[in-house]
Protein backbone atom coordinates (compact mmCIF):
# COMPACT_ATOMS: atom_id res chain seq x y z
CA UNK A 1 0.00 0.00 0.00
CA UNK A 2 1.52 3.52 -1.09
CA UNK A 3 1.95 6.32 2.40
CA UNK A 4 1.47 8.98 -0.58
CA UNK A 5 -0.74 11.38 0.92
CA UNK A 6 -3.60 11.07 -1.96
CA UNK A 7 -4.00 7.06 -0.77
CA UNK A 8 -6.39 7.19 1.45
CA UNK A 9 -9.96 6.44 2.20
CA UNK A 10 -13.06 8.51 3.78
CA UNK A 11 -13.00 6.83 7.02
CA UNK A 12 -9.03 8.19 7.23
CA UNK A 13 -10.10 10.87 6.01
CA UNK A 14 -12.70 11.47 9.00
CA UNK A 15 -10.88 10.21 11.60
CA UNK A 16 -8.05 12.91 10.58
CA UNK A 17 -10.35 15.72 10.34
CA UNK A 18 -11.70 14.90 14.13
CA UNK A 19 -8.73 14.31 15.76
CA UNK A 20 -7.55 17.92 14.52
CA UNK A 21 -10.39 19.22 16.22
CA UNK A 22 -9.07 17.98 19.68
CA UNK A 23 -6.87 20.84 21.22
CA UNK A 24 -3.82 19.43 23.47
CA UNK A 25 -4.92 19.96 27.03
CA UNK A 26 -8.41 19.77 26.72
CA UNK A 27 -10.84 17.14 27.82
CA UNK A 28 -13.51 14.49 26.02
CA UNK A 29 -15.45 12.28 26.31
CA UNK A 30 -15.77 9.48 23.69
CA UNK A 31 -17.50 6.27 22.39
CA UNK A 32 -15.98 3.33 20.65
CA UNK A 33 -15.16 3.44 17.09
CA UNK A 34 -14.32 6.97 14.79
CA UNK A 35 -14.55 9.11 18.03
CA UNK A 36 -12.41 6.53 20.28
CA UNK A 37 -9.48 6.81 17.47
CA UNK A 38 -9.81 10.62 16.42
CA UNK A 39 -8.97 10.53 19.98
CA UNK A 40 -6.16 8.65 19.98
CA UNK A 41 -4.49 9.72 16.90
CA UNK A 42 -4.71 13.29 18.75
CA UNK A 43 -2.85 12.21 21.74
CA UNK A 44 -0.32 10.12 19.75
CA UNK A 45 0.53 13.73 17.57
CA UNK A 46 -0.46 17.20 18.74
CA UNK A 47 -2.44 16.39 22.00
CA UNK A 48 -0.43 14.05 24.31
CA UNK A 49 -2.10 15.95 27.04
CA UNK A 50 -5.93 15.02 26.11
CA UNK A 51 -7.63 13.64 28.69
CA UNK A 52 -9.97 10.72 27.41
CA UNK A 53 -13.43 9.53 29.34
CA UNK A 54 -16.07 7.15 28.67
CA UNK A 55 -19.38 7.66 30.19
CA UNK A 56 -19.58 4.30 31.74
CA UNK A 57 -16.32 5.57 34.16
CA UNK A 58 -13.03 4.68 32.82
CA UNK A 59 -10.81 7.43 32.77
CA UNK A 60 -7.63 8.77 30.82
CA UNK A 61 -6.91 5.01 29.78
CA UNK A 62 -2.93 4.65 27.98
CA UNK A 63 -5.64 2.77 25.02
CA UNK A 64 -3.81 -0.26 24.19
CA UNK A 65 -6.34 -1.75 21.66
CA UNK A 66 -9.50 -0.23 20.47
CA UNK A 67 -12.41 -1.04 23.18
CA UNK A 68 -15.69 -3.02 22.00
CA UNK A 69 -17.64 -1.50 24.38
CA UNK A 70 -17.91 1.33 26.06
CA UNK A 71 -17.80 -0.02 29.53
CA UNK A 72 -14.99 -2.71 28.90
CA UNK A 73 -12.02 -2.98 30.49
CA UNK A 74 -10.06 -1.44 27.55
CA UNK A 75 -11.20 2.03 28.46
CA UNK A 76 -9.88 2.43 31.88
CA UNK A 77 -6.27 -0.07 30.87
CA UNK A 78 -3.90 1.71 32.76
CA UNK A 79 -6.07 4.35 33.60
CA UNK A 80 -6.26 7.23 36.18
CA UNK A 81 -9.56 5.95 37.61
CA UNK A 82 -11.87 3.19 37.62
CA UNK A 83 -15.28 5.58 38.47
CA UNK A 84 -18.81 5.65 37.69
CA UNK A 85 -21.14 6.79 35.25
CA UNK A 86 -22.38 9.51 37.82
CA UNK A 87 -19.14 10.60 38.42
CA UNK A 88 -18.21 11.41 34.58
CA UNK A 89 -21.73 12.98 33.72
CA UNK A 90 -20.88 15.25 36.67
CA UNK A 91 -17.63 16.26 35.40
CA UNK A 92 -19.19 17.38 32.64
CA UNK A 93 -22.63 18.78 34.57
CA UNK A 94 -19.25 20.87 36.28
CA UNK A 95 -18.19 22.48 33.14
CA UNK A 96 -14.87 20.34 32.79
CA UNK A 97 -15.84 18.51 29.18
CA UNK A 98 -14.58 20.43 26.75
CA UNK A 99 -15.94 18.32 23.43
CA UNK A 100 -18.14 15.02 23.40
CA UNK A 101 -18.47 13.07 19.58
CA UNK A 102 -21.75 11.53 18.62
CA UNK A 103 -23.85 10.06 16.05
CA UNK A 104 -27.25 8.88 14.94
CA UNK A 105 -29.86 7.76 12.18
CA UNK A 106 -31.32 11.38 11.43
CA UNK A 107 -29.53 15.06 12.01
CA UNK A 108 -31.41 18.26 11.66
CA UNK A 109 -30.26 22.11 10.21
CA UNK A 110 -29.62 22.83 14.21
CA UNK A 111 -27.95 19.88 14.81
CA UNK A 112 -30.47 17.81 17.21
CA UNK A 113 -29.84 14.12 16.87
CA UNK A 114 -32.46 11.01 16.30
CA UNK A 115 -30.90 7.79 17.83
CA UNK A 116 -34.55 6.27 19.32
CA UNK A 117 -37.17 5.53 16.04
CA UNK A 118 -38.41 5.90 12.41
CA UNK A 119 -41.90 6.28 12.29
CA UNK A 120 -44.78 9.39 13.13
CA UNK A 121 -46.09 7.25 16.58
CA UNK A 122 -43.62 7.08 19.50
CA UNK A 123 -45.67 3.93 20.65
CA UNK A 124 -45.52 1.98 17.48
CA UNK A 125 -42.69 2.66 16.20
CA UNK A 126 -41.75 1.57 12.21
CA UNK A 127 -37.97 1.10 13.88
CA UNK A 128 -36.77 1.38 16.96
CA UNK A 129 -32.78 2.62 17.97
CA UNK A 130 -30.82 2.22 21.23
CA UNK A 131 -32.35 6.02 22.05
CA UNK A 132 -30.49 8.30 23.98
CA UNK A 133 -27.56 6.39 25.62
CA UNK A 134 -25.55 8.88 27.41
CA UNK A 135 -25.68 11.17 24.13
CA UNK A 136 -28.60 13.86 25.64
CA UNK A 137 -26.49 13.56 28.37
CA UNK A 138 -23.21 14.65 27.12
CA UNK A 139 -24.99 17.27 24.55
CA UNK A 140 -26.52 18.86 27.54
CA UNK A 141 -23.40 19.06 29.16
CA UNK A 142 -20.15 19.08 27.44
CA UNK A 143 -19.02 22.29 25.94
CA UNK A 144 -18.46 21.23 22.16
CA UNK A 145 -20.38 18.65 20.82
CA UNK A 146 -18.94 16.98 17.34
CA UNK A 147 -21.02 14.78 14.66
CA UNK A 148 -19.14 12.55 12.77
CA UNK A 149 -21.32 10.60 10.41
CA UNK A 150 -21.48 9.74 6.65
CA UNK A 151 -23.31 12.20 4.26
CA UNK A 152 -26.71 11.30 3.06
CA UNK A 153 -30.30 13.15 2.28
CA UNK A 154 -31.93 10.44 4.39
CA UNK A 155 -29.62 11.26 7.35
CA UNK A 156 -29.78 14.70 6.98
CA UNK A 157 -33.43 15.71 7.17
CA UNK A 158 -35.34 19.18 8.04
CA UNK A 159 -37.54 17.50 10.95
CA UNK A 160 -36.34 14.47 12.74
CA UNK A 161 -38.91 11.87 13.59
CA UNK A 162 -37.32 12.25 17.56
CA UNK A 163 -35.38 14.45 18.71
CA UNK A 164 -33.29 12.29 21.11
CA UNK A 165 -30.70 14.52 21.59
CA UNK A 166 -30.01 18.21 21.66
CA UNK A 167 -28.49 20.21 19.14
CA UNK A 168 -29.97 24.27 18.91
CA UNK A 169 -33.13 22.78 19.31
CA UNK A 170 -35.53 25.47 16.71
CA UNK A 171 -32.59 28.18 16.53
CA UNK A 172 -30.79 30.85 18.45
CA UNK A 173 -31.31 31.11 21.93
CA UNK A 174 -33.36 28.14 22.45
CA UNK A 175 -31.16 26.06 24.34
CA UNK A 176 -31.19 28.65 26.81
CA UNK A 177 -34.30 28.97 27.29
CA UNK A 178 -35.48 25.41 27.17
CA UNK A 179 -32.71 24.95 30.77
CA UNK A 180 -29.89 23.67 29.00
CA UNK A 181 -26.85 25.62 30.15
CA UNK A 182 -25.10 28.98 28.63
CA UNK A 183 -22.05 28.80 25.85
CA UNK A 184 -22.79 24.75 25.27
CA UNK A 185 -23.91 22.86 22.00
CA UNK A 186 -22.96 21.24 18.61
CA UNK A 187 -19.82 22.85 16.92
CA UNK A 188 -18.89 20.69 13.69
CA UNK A 189 -20.41 17.92 12.18
CA UNK A 190 -17.52 15.92 10.01
CA UNK A 191 -18.79 13.66 7.32
CA UNK A 192 -17.48 11.58 3.81
CA UNK A 193 -17.71 15.20 1.74
CA UNK A 194 -17.06 18.28 4.22
CA UNK A 195 -17.31 19.89 7.41
CA UNK A 196 -19.90 21.87 8.41
CA UNK A 197 -20.24 24.21 10.99
CA UNK A 198 -22.76 26.45 12.38
CA UNK A 199 -23.83 30.14 11.53
CA UNK A 200 -23.58 32.44 14.64
CA UNK A 201 -26.81 34.09 14.08
CA UNK A 202 -29.17 31.77 12.79
CA UNK A 203 -27.54 28.52 14.37
CA UNK A 204 -28.04 27.03 11.05
CA UNK A 205 -25.97 23.94 9.47
CA UNK A 206 -23.69 25.67 7.15
CA UNK A 207 -20.20 24.05 4.84
CA UNK A 208 -16.99 25.15 6.56
CA UNK A 209 -14.51 23.54 4.71
CA UNK A 210 -14.82 21.18 1.37
CA UNK A 211 -13.15 17.90 1.23
CA UNK A 212 -10.39 17.41 -1.66
CA UNK A 213 -12.36 17.01 -5.05
CA UNK A 214 -16.02 17.66 -3.66
CA UNK A 215 -18.09 20.71 -4.75
CA UNK A 216 -20.86 22.61 -3.00
CA UNK A 217 -23.46 20.89 -5.06
CA UNK A 218 -22.01 17.87 -4.48
CA UNK A 219 -23.31 18.62 -0.93
CA UNK A 220 -26.40 20.36 -1.12
CA UNK A 221 -27.54 17.01 -3.23
CA UNK A 222 -26.70 14.77 -0.27
CA UNK A 223 -28.33 17.27 2.38
CA UNK A 224 -31.93 16.90 2.54
CA UNK A 225 -32.31 20.65 4.03
CA UNK A 226 -31.33 23.84 2.50
CA UNK A 227 -27.85 23.97 3.56
CA UNK A 228 -25.62 27.30 2.89
CA UNK A 229 -21.67 27.96 3.15
CA UNK A 230 -19.76 30.11 5.16
CA UNK A 231 -18.03 33.14 3.17
CA UNK A 232 -14.77 31.82 3.84
CA UNK A 233 -14.90 28.83 2.37
CA UNK A 234 -11.91 26.56 2.79
CA UNK A 235 -10.39 23.01 0.88
CA UNK A 236 -9.72 20.20 3.62
CA UNK A 237 -5.80 19.67 4.14
CA UNK A 238 -5.56 15.76 3.59
CA UNK A 239 -4.47 13.28 5.90
CA UNK A 240 -0.38 14.21 6.00
CA UNK A 241 1.98 11.02 5.25
CA UNK A 242 2.89 11.06 9.58
CA UNK A 243 -1.66 10.97 9.95
CA UNK A 244 -1.80 8.29 7.93
CA UNK A 245 1.26 6.35 9.22
CA UNK A 246 -0.18 6.66 13.12
CA UNK A 247 -3.70 6.28 12.22
CA UNK A 248 -2.81 2.90 10.54
CA UNK A 249 0.44 1.76 12.45
CA UNK A 250 -0.40 2.49 16.04
CA UNK A 251 -4.46 3.49 16.43
CA UNK A 252 -6.31 0.99 14.39
CA UNK A 253 -3.54 -1.52 13.05
CA UNK A 254 -6.16 -4.06 12.71
CA UNK A 255 -8.25 -1.92 10.73
CA UNK A 256 -11.48 -2.04 12.58
CA UNK A 257 -12.27 1.04 12.49
CA UNK A 258 -10.73 2.79 9.34
CA UNK A 259 -11.24 -0.42 7.29
CA UNK A 260 -7.98 -1.49 6.18
CA UNK B 1 -41.68 23.78 43.70
CA UNK B 2 -43.48 24.76 39.95
CA UNK B 3 -43.69 22.30 37.54
CA UNK B 4 -43.19 24.05 34.23
CA UNK B 5 -43.57 20.96 31.93
CA UNK B 6 -43.56 17.39 32.19
CA UNK B 7 -43.16 14.52 30.79
CA UNK B 8 -45.44 12.19 29.52
CA UNK B 9 -44.29 9.09 30.39
CA UNK B 10 -45.48 6.55 32.43
CA UNK B 11 -43.92 6.20 35.82
CA UNK B 12 -43.71 2.26 36.88
CA UNK B 13 -42.50 2.30 40.40
CA UNK B 14 -43.06 4.58 43.03
CA UNK B 15 -40.35 7.09 43.73
CA UNK B 16 -41.68 7.83 47.50
CA UNK B 17 -39.01 8.04 50.03
CA UNK B 18 -41.16 7.82 52.63
CA UNK B 19 -43.19 4.34 51.40
CA UNK B 20 -39.72 2.67 50.79
CA UNK B 21 -38.28 3.43 54.27
CA UNK B 22 -41.20 1.78 55.17
CA UNK B 23 -40.01 -1.51 53.05
CA UNK B 24 -36.68 -1.03 54.05
CA UNK B 25 -37.60 -0.46 57.66
CA UNK B 26 -39.02 -4.13 57.26
CA UNK B 27 -35.49 -5.32 55.28
CA UNK B 28 -32.91 -7.94 57.80
CA UNK B 29 -30.04 -5.98 59.41
CA UNK B 30 -28.69 -9.77 60.42
CA UNK B 31 -25.55 -10.31 59.18
CA UNK B 32 -26.36 -14.23 58.47
CA UNK B 33 -24.89 -16.13 55.55
CA UNK B 34 -26.70 -15.72 52.65
CA UNK B 35 -25.00 -18.18 49.78
CA UNK B 36 -27.53 -20.08 47.88
CA UNK B 37 -28.23 -21.09 44.38
CA UNK B 38 -29.18 -19.36 41.67
CA UNK B 39 -32.32 -20.93 41.30
CA UNK B 40 -33.19 -20.67 44.41
CA UNK B 41 -32.54 -17.03 44.96
CA UNK B 42 -34.65 -16.04 41.75
CA UNK B 43 -37.32 -18.22 42.30
CA UNK B 44 -37.64 -16.59 46.23
CA UNK B 45 -36.49 -12.73 45.35
CA UNK B 46 -38.28 -12.28 42.04
CA UNK B 47 -42.19 -12.28 41.64
CA UNK B 48 -44.42 -11.89 38.92
CA UNK B 49 -44.86 -7.96 38.00
CA UNK B 50 -41.82 -6.79 39.83
CA UNK B 51 -39.85 -4.37 38.72
CA UNK B 52 -36.45 -5.72 37.56
CA UNK B 53 -32.84 -3.47 37.68
CA UNK B 54 -29.70 -5.09 36.60
CA UNK B 55 -25.87 -4.13 37.23
CA UNK B 56 -22.81 -3.71 34.64
CA UNK B 57 -23.22 -2.40 31.09
CA UNK B 58 -25.16 -4.40 29.04
CA UNK B 59 -22.21 -6.90 28.06
CA UNK B 60 -19.56 -5.82 30.74
CA UNK B 61 -19.43 -7.00 34.52
CA UNK B 62 -23.48 -8.82 33.91
CA UNK B 63 -24.99 -11.36 36.26
CA UNK B 64 -25.45 -13.83 32.99
CA UNK B 65 -26.62 -16.84 35.34
CA UNK B 66 -29.66 -14.44 37.15
CA UNK B 67 -30.99 -13.35 33.65
CA UNK B 68 -31.28 -16.77 32.10
CA UNK B 69 -32.93 -18.23 35.35
CA UNK B 70 -35.54 -15.50 35.30
CA UNK B 71 -36.74 -16.77 31.43
CA UNK B 72 -36.41 -20.15 32.33
CA UNK B 73 -38.44 -19.74 35.08
CA UNK B 74 -40.71 -17.70 33.52
CA UNK B 75 -41.12 -15.35 35.12
CA UNK B 76 -43.90 -12.64 33.86
CA UNK B 77 -44.73 -8.96 33.89
CA UNK B 78 -41.86 -7.34 34.82
CA UNK B 79 -40.61 -4.04 34.69
CA UNK B 80 -37.01 -3.80 33.22
CA UNK B 81 -34.42 -0.55 33.80
CA UNK B 82 -32.95 -0.47 30.53
CA UNK B 83 -29.94 0.96 31.56
CA UNK B 84 -27.45 0.42 28.74
CA UNK B 85 -28.64 -2.64 28.48
CA UNK B 86 -27.47 -4.70 25.81
CA UNK B 87 -26.86 -8.14 25.81
CA UNK B 88 -28.96 -8.66 29.09
CA UNK B 89 -31.74 -6.94 27.46
CA UNK B 90 -31.32 -9.08 24.51
CA UNK B 91 -31.88 -11.91 26.96
CA UNK B 92 -34.94 -10.80 28.66
CA UNK B 93 -36.21 -10.04 25.05
CA UNK B 94 -36.11 -13.68 24.35
CA UNK B 95 -38.39 -14.49 26.72
CA UNK B 96 -40.91 -13.00 25.50
CA UNK B 97 -40.02 -14.91 22.23
CA UNK B 98 -40.94 -17.93 23.05
CA UNK B 99 -44.59 -18.55 23.00
CA UNK B 100 -44.78 -18.60 26.77
CA UNK B 101 -46.14 -15.61 27.72
CA UNK B 102 -44.57 -12.02 28.23
CA UNK B 103 -41.38 -11.80 31.00
CA UNK B 104 -40.82 -8.08 30.11
CA UNK B 105 -43.84 -5.70 29.86
CA UNK B 106 -43.13 -2.65 31.09
CA UNK B 107 -39.43 -0.67 30.45
CA UNK B 108 -37.51 2.84 31.18
CA UNK B 109 -35.59 3.15 28.08
CA UNK B 110 -32.42 4.98 28.10
CA UNK B 111 -30.30 1.93 25.43
CA UNK B 112 -31.88 -0.96 24.54
CA UNK B 113 -32.15 -3.31 21.44
CA UNK B 114 -28.37 -2.18 20.50
CA UNK B 115 -25.42 -3.64 21.51
CA UNK B 116 -22.96 -1.26 21.29
CA UNK B 117 -20.60 -1.48 18.06
CA UNK B 118 -22.00 -5.34 17.30
CA UNK B 119 -24.89 -4.03 16.22
CA UNK B 120 -28.92 -3.80 17.10
CA UNK B 121 -30.03 -7.13 18.25
CA UNK B 122 -33.28 -8.32 15.95
CA UNK B 123 -35.36 -9.62 17.79
CA UNK B 124 -34.93 -7.35 20.68
CA UNK B 125 -36.02 -4.59 18.15
CA UNK B 126 -38.93 -7.07 17.06
CA UNK B 127 -40.31 -7.21 20.78
CA UNK B 128 -40.26 -3.32 21.38
CA UNK B 129 -41.92 -2.53 17.88
CA UNK B 130 -44.29 -4.80 18.57
CA UNK B 131 -46.57 -3.16 21.21
CA UNK B 132 -46.83 -5.65 23.67
CA UNK B 133 -44.01 -3.75 26.10
CA UNK B 134 -44.80 0.06 27.75
CA UNK B 135 -41.99 1.95 28.01
CA UNK B 136 -40.51 5.73 28.94
CA UNK B 137 -37.50 7.22 27.70
CA UNK B 138 -34.87 8.78 29.66
CA UNK B 139 -30.70 9.17 29.34
CA UNK B 140 -28.16 7.28 31.15
CA UNK B 141 -27.49 9.95 33.02
CA UNK B 142 -30.74 10.58 33.96
CA UNK B 143 -31.78 7.08 34.39
CA UNK B 144 -28.56 6.57 36.37
CA UNK B 145 -29.75 9.52 38.94
CA UNK B 146 -32.63 7.92 39.67
CA UNK B 147 -30.95 5.26 41.32
CA UNK B 148 -29.10 7.86 43.30
CA UNK B 149 -31.83 9.57 44.03
CA UNK B 150 -33.60 6.37 45.67
CA UNK B 151 -29.68 5.27 47.33
CA UNK B 152 -29.98 8.39 49.05
CA UNK B 153 -33.45 8.01 50.15
CA UNK B 154 -34.86 11.74 48.23
CA UNK B 155 -37.47 11.35 45.69
CA UNK B 156 -36.27 13.24 43.11
CA UNK B 157 -33.03 15.11 42.24
CA UNK B 158 -32.42 17.47 39.66
CA UNK B 159 -29.83 18.10 36.55
CA UNK B 160 -28.67 20.06 33.55
CA UNK B 161 -29.59 17.41 31.04
CA UNK B 162 -32.54 16.03 28.90
CA UNK B 163 -34.50 19.23 28.80
CA UNK B 164 -36.08 20.52 25.26
CA UNK B 165 -36.12 17.29 24.00
CA UNK B 166 -38.56 14.22 23.07
CA UNK B 167 -36.76 11.80 25.29
CA UNK B 168 -37.80 14.63 28.24
CA UNK B 169 -41.21 14.54 26.68
CA UNK B 170 -41.45 10.96 26.53
CA UNK B 171 -39.94 10.71 30.24
CA UNK B 172 -41.55 10.77 33.63
CA UNK B 173 -39.33 13.80 34.55
CA UNK B 174 -40.85 17.24 35.04
CA UNK B 175 -39.18 20.27 34.31
CA UNK B 176 -38.67 22.65 37.76
CA UNK B 177 -37.58 26.18 38.70
CA UNK B 178 -34.69 25.84 41.28
CA UNK B 179 -35.44 27.49 44.54
CA UNK B 180 -32.33 29.10 44.83
CA UNK B 181 -30.95 30.13 41.15
CA UNK B 182 -34.67 30.32 39.75
CA UNK B 183 -33.08 28.41 37.11
CA UNK B 184 -34.84 25.90 34.93
CA UNK B 185 -33.98 22.32 35.66
CA UNK B 186 -35.03 18.42 35.21
CA UNK B 187 -36.43 16.83 38.22
CA UNK B 188 -35.94 13.41 38.18
CA UNK B 189 -37.88 10.56 40.23
CA UNK B 190 -36.33 8.13 42.27
CA UNK B 191 -36.16 4.54 41.30
CA UNK B 192 -36.71 1.87 44.37
CA UNK B 193 -36.26 -1.87 42.25
CA UNK B 194 -38.23 -4.63 43.97
CA UNK B 195 -35.02 -6.56 42.54
CA UNK B 196 -31.80 -5.65 41.82
CA UNK B 197 -28.77 -8.02 41.05
CA UNK B 198 -25.55 -7.27 40.20
CA UNK B 199 -22.12 -9.52 39.65
CA UNK B 200 -19.32 -8.59 41.18
CA UNK B 201 -15.49 -9.93 41.42
CA UNK B 202 -15.61 -10.74 45.43
CA UNK B 203 -18.31 -11.30 48.04
CA UNK B 204 -17.88 -12.95 51.13
CA UNK B 205 -20.78 -15.42 52.75
CA UNK B 206 -22.65 -12.63 54.36
CA UNK B 207 -22.48 -9.85 51.32
CA UNK B 208 -19.89 -7.61 51.56
CA UNK B 209 -18.60 -7.36 48.42
CA UNK B 210 -15.60 -6.27 46.27
CA UNK B 211 -15.77 -4.82 42.65
CA UNK B 212 -12.63 -4.15 40.52
CA UNK B 213 -12.74 -1.80 37.74
CA UNK B 214 -15.27 0.95 36.73
CA UNK B 215 -18.61 0.56 39.14
CA UNK B 216 -21.01 2.08 36.14
CA UNK B 217 -24.22 2.88 38.56
CA UNK B 218 -23.74 -0.24 40.45
CA UNK B 219 -23.23 1.31 44.10
CA UNK B 220 -26.16 3.33 43.41
CA UNK B 221 -28.31 0.46 42.42
CA UNK B 222 -27.37 -1.76 44.91
CA UNK B 223 -28.22 0.81 47.72
CA UNK B 224 -31.77 1.68 46.05
CA UNK B 225 -33.21 -2.09 45.72
CA UNK B 226 -35.64 -3.68 47.50
CA UNK B 227 -34.16 -7.14 47.50
CA UNK B 228 -30.48 -7.93 45.81
CA UNK B 229 -29.05 -11.04 44.69
CA UNK B 230 -25.16 -10.67 44.20
CA UNK B 231 -23.83 -13.39 42.15
CA UNK B 232 -19.67 -13.49 42.47
CA UNK B 233 -16.87 -14.62 40.63
CA UNK B 234 -15.42 -16.22 44.20
CA UNK B 235 -16.80 -16.22 48.07
CA UNK B 236 -14.09 -15.23 50.25
CA UNK B 237 -14.02 -15.04 53.89
CA UNK B 238 -15.42 -12.67 56.12
CA UNK B 239 -11.50 -12.10 57.39
CA UNK B 240 -10.54 -11.09 54.11
CA UNK B 241 -13.10 -8.31 53.46
CA UNK B 242 -12.01 -6.91 57.31
CA UNK B 243 -8.35 -7.17 56.36
CA UNK B 244 -9.32 -3.99 54.26
CA UNK B 245 -12.85 -2.41 54.49
CA UNK B 246 -11.51 0.26 52.18
CA UNK B 247 -12.33 -2.49 48.79
CA UNK B 248 -16.00 -3.05 49.98
CA UNK B 249 -18.45 -1.65 47.61
CA UNK B 250 -21.39 -3.00 48.65
CA UNK B 251 -22.07 -3.91 52.43
CA UNK B 252 -24.06 -7.06 53.52
CA UNK B 253 -27.50 -5.25 54.28
CA UNK B 254 -28.16 -4.62 51.17
CA UNK B 255 -27.91 -7.57 50.20
CA UNK B 256 -30.20 -10.89 50.01
CA UNK B 257 -28.84 -13.56 48.63
CA UNK B 258 -24.85 -14.58 47.10
CA UNK B 259 -24.68 -17.30 44.89
CA UNK B 260 -20.87 -18.59 43.50
CA UNK B 261 -21.06 -17.85 39.77
CA UNK B 262 -17.30 -18.33 38.30
CA UNK B 263 -17.10 -16.80 35.03
CA UNK B 264 -20.75 -15.17 35.83
CA UNK B 265 -20.00 -12.21 33.60
CA UNK B 266 -19.52 -14.48 30.25
CA UNK B 267 -20.20 -13.95 27.32
CA UNK B 268 -19.62 -10.37 28.69
CA UNK B 269 -16.40 -8.96 29.81
CA UNK B 270 -15.33 -9.09 33.73
CA UNK B 271 -12.43 -6.91 34.43
CA UNK B 272 -9.23 -8.25 35.59
CA UNK B 273 -10.54 -12.00 34.76
CA UNK B 274 -11.52 -12.55 30.76
CA UNK B 275 -12.24 -9.95 27.97
CA UNK B 276 -15.89 -10.65 26.43
CA UNK B 277 -16.60 -13.85 24.04
CA UNK B 278 -17.24 -12.07 20.65
CA UNK B 279 -17.58 -15.06 18.84
CA UNK B 280 -20.19 -16.22 21.32
CA UNK B 281 -22.06 -12.93 20.82
CA UNK B 282 -21.70 -12.62 17.28
CA UNK B 283 -23.38 -15.98 17.09
CA UNK B 284 -26.06 -14.97 18.51
CA UNK B 285 -26.97 -11.64 16.83
CA UNK B 286 -26.83 -13.92 13.60
CA UNK B 287 -29.12 -16.40 14.78
CA UNK B 288 -31.67 -14.11 15.37
CA UNK B 289 -32.02 -13.28 11.58
CA UNK B 290 -34.56 -16.42 11.80
CA UNK B 291 -36.92 -17.14 14.68
CA UNK B 292 -36.79 -20.43 14.43
CA UNK B 293 -33.41 -20.90 14.19
CA UNK B 294 -33.13 -18.81 17.44
CA UNK B 295 -35.26 -20.93 19.58
CA UNK B 296 -33.62 -23.18 19.06
CA UNK B 297 -30.43 -21.29 19.65
CA UNK B 298 -32.02 -20.69 23.07
CA UNK B 299 -33.88 -24.01 24.06
CA UNK B 300 -29.56 -25.18 23.57
CA UNK B 301 -27.85 -22.34 25.86
CA UNK B 302 -30.59 -21.67 28.19
CA UNK B 303 -33.44 -23.15 28.10
CA UNK B 304 -32.05 -27.26 28.84
CA UNK B 305 -29.30 -26.32 30.43
CA UNK B 306 -29.23 -26.67 34.23
CA UNK B 307 -26.31 -23.79 35.30
CA UNK B 308 -24.42 -21.33 33.94
CA UNK B 309 -21.19 -23.72 33.83
CA UNK B 310 -23.19 -26.30 31.52
CA UNK B 311 -24.00 -23.21 29.09
CA UNK B 312 -20.34 -21.92 29.15
CA UNK B 313 -19.42 -24.95 28.11
CA UNK B 314 -21.96 -25.14 25.38
CA UNK B 315 -21.54 -21.60 24.06
CA UNK B 316 -17.70 -22.90 24.01
CA UNK B 317 -16.35 -20.64 26.84
CA UNK B 318 -14.47 -23.36 28.58
CA UNK B 319 -12.45 -24.00 25.16
CA UNK B 320 -11.62 -20.36 24.82
CA UNK B 321 -11.20 -19.54 28.24
CA UNK B 322 -7.69 -18.98 27.93
CA UNK B 323 -7.60 -16.94 25.02
CA UNK B 324 -10.00 -14.54 26.84
CA UNK B 325 -8.03 -13.87 29.86
CA UNK B 326 -5.19 -13.04 27.16
CA UNK B 327 -7.16 -10.94 25.38
CA UNK B 328 -7.97 -9.52 28.99
CA UNK B 329 -4.74 -9.13 30.02
CA UNK B 330 -3.74 -7.78 26.88
CA UNK B 331 -1.25 -10.36 26.07
CA UNK B 332 -0.04 -11.24 22.64
CA UNK B 333 -0.54 -14.85 22.36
Amino acid sequence: MSDSPTDYNAMELMVTCASRLLENGRTVAVGTGVPCSAAMLAQRLHAPDLTVFFEAGGVAPQLPAMPISVGDSRTFYRGLMATSMCEVMETCQRGLMDYTFLGGAQIDPYGNLNSTMIGDDYANPRVRFPGSGGANDLASLCWRTLVVTNHDPRRFVEQLDFMTTPGYLDGPGAREAAGLMPGTGPYRVITDLAILGYHDQTRRMEVLSLHPGVTLDEVQQQTGFEIGAASELIGTEPPSEQELRVLRDEVDPHGYVIGR
Amino acid sequence: MDTLEQGSGKLFTDPSSIAARADFRQKSRAMTEKVTTVSDAVDRLLGDGDYLAIGGFGGDRIPTAVVHEVIRQNKQDLGFAGHTSTHDFQVMCAGNLMGRGQVLARVDNAYVVGLEARGLSRQARRVMESGEVEFTEWSNYTLALRFRAAAMGVPFLPAHSVLGTDTMKHSAARKIVCPFTEEPMVAVPALYPDLAVIHVHESDPFGNCRIEGISVADLDVARSAKRLIITCERVISNDEIRSNPTRTAIPYYCVDAVCEVPLGSYPGNMPYEYYSDEEHIGQWLAVEEDLDEYRRFLDYHIFEVSDHQEYVRRAGGLDRLEELRRLEFMETS
